[in-house]
């Protein structure tokens, strides 16, 4: 227990000093190009640490291509052509909202689908439930009243 | 029971399903280059630094290129099967060194001035092509890694195919496995030399 509270707490003071010394770096320049190097880099996958944004992954590649963003903030390229720029090199997989086409749409409409799948089995369990109970709640008919208080009778004591 | 047998089935399902999930690589991302032309770029050869190789040197003919560096420590593992491929295939291999001295880590980047820098990858990249034989016709070196980031180089080592006319037509991410080069690598040399 002692251990693994220490080794998240260095886990925390660990991440909070790349964060800052990032900060840091970031705060140097030009303001408004900082901003929009942020922006663009929370759109954009860190390959190497698939599952952190540029903005978050201190993967030397994340440095690299930060820099590259910065360079074409500086001469004055527009955000799309800096997202079609990574595209073209890394793919769609570099977008962290992929666009919607053939290939992602499994991606997109899948989640969708599987919502829909599950109601539909639940709708049509439930009402097949609803029925089956209905049906338990009509009174015997003749015979099978007869049945019954044949067999009671069979299990009475002599 | 029939309830039974359709929940047994959907765990099944499950199951193929994951495991199917476990045997894909994460890092095998389909790459946007492949069908492109090879990015140009001119870069100072590592034997002969005065000179530059670029693409456009090899029209005509296909050639592989694999991206190293001393630090990568899965190119030492396809290393062997590298030098064996440039001993029997007749086939051009460029390597690009690709960041030898930034990518280490092991280096203060604001301290080692940019001439530093470029005679410590030379002098890096020889020592271990040295050490661990040359499969190279010959290495260009991308000193800055920005080149690599014009091939969406994401984890070194990565190598290409490109055809006789300047097309990347295979990209493999991770090193090379005999299994790699049997199965992808050397049926597409076969038939880009028709």
């Amino acid at each position: 227990m002692m251990l693994r509270v220490l080794f998240l707490s260095l886990c925390l003071l660990s991440s909070g000093a790349f964060a800052s010394s990032a900060r840091e770096a970031a705060l140097a320049a030009d303001p408004v190009a900082e901003k929009r190097l942020q922006g663009l880099s929370k759109e954009l996958r860190c390959l190497v640490c698939q599952n952190e944004t540029i903005a978050d992954s201190n993967a030397e590649l994340a440095v690299d291509l930060r820099r590259e963003i910065r360079g074409m903030i500086a001469d004055g390229r527009s955000d799309s052509e800096i997202l079609d720029f990574m595209v073209t090199r890394y793919g769609d997989f570099v977008l962290y909202r992929p666009p919607v086409k053939g290939v992602t749409l499994l991606l997109w409409g899948g989640p969708v689908a599987l919502l829909l799948l599950g109601l539909f089995l639940l709708v049509s369990y439930l009402r097949r439930r609803a029925r089956r109970l209905a049906e338990a709640d009509q009174p015997l008919s003749a015979d099978d009243a007869k049945r019954a208080e044949a067999l009671l009778k069979e299990l009475e004591p002599k | 029971m029939n309830r039974y047998y359709w929940i047994l089935g959907a765990f099944a399902a499950l199951v193929v399903l994951l495991a199917v999930g476990l045997g894909l690589n994460p890092r095998d991302i389909p790459s946007p280059l492949v069908g492109k032309p090879v990015p140009a770029f001119k870069l100072a050869v590592l034997a002969t630094p005065d000179k530059t190789f670029s693409p456009e040197d090899l029209r005509g003919k296909p050639w592989l290129l694999n991206v190293w560096a001393s630090w990568c420590v899965s190119c030492r593992q396809e290393h062997p099967i590298l030098v064996e491929f440039s001993k029997k295939v007749d086939v051009p291999l460029i390597g690009l060194n690709y960041k030898e001295v930034r990518g280490d880590g092991g280096f203060d980047m604001n301290k080692l001035p940019p001439e530093e820098e470029s005679r410590l990858a030379l002098q890096r990249a020889n020592g271990w092509l040295r050490d661990h034989g040359d499969p190279y016709r010959l290495t260009a070196m991308d000193i800055d890694g920005r080149v690599g980031i014009d091939f969406g180089v994401y984890g070194v080592p990565e190598t290409y195919v490109i055809d006789k006319d300047g097309i990347i037509r295979m990209k493999h991410t991770g090193p090379i496995t005999p299994d790699v080069l049997a199965k992808k690598i050397m049926p597409l040399l076969a038939e880009l030399a028709k």
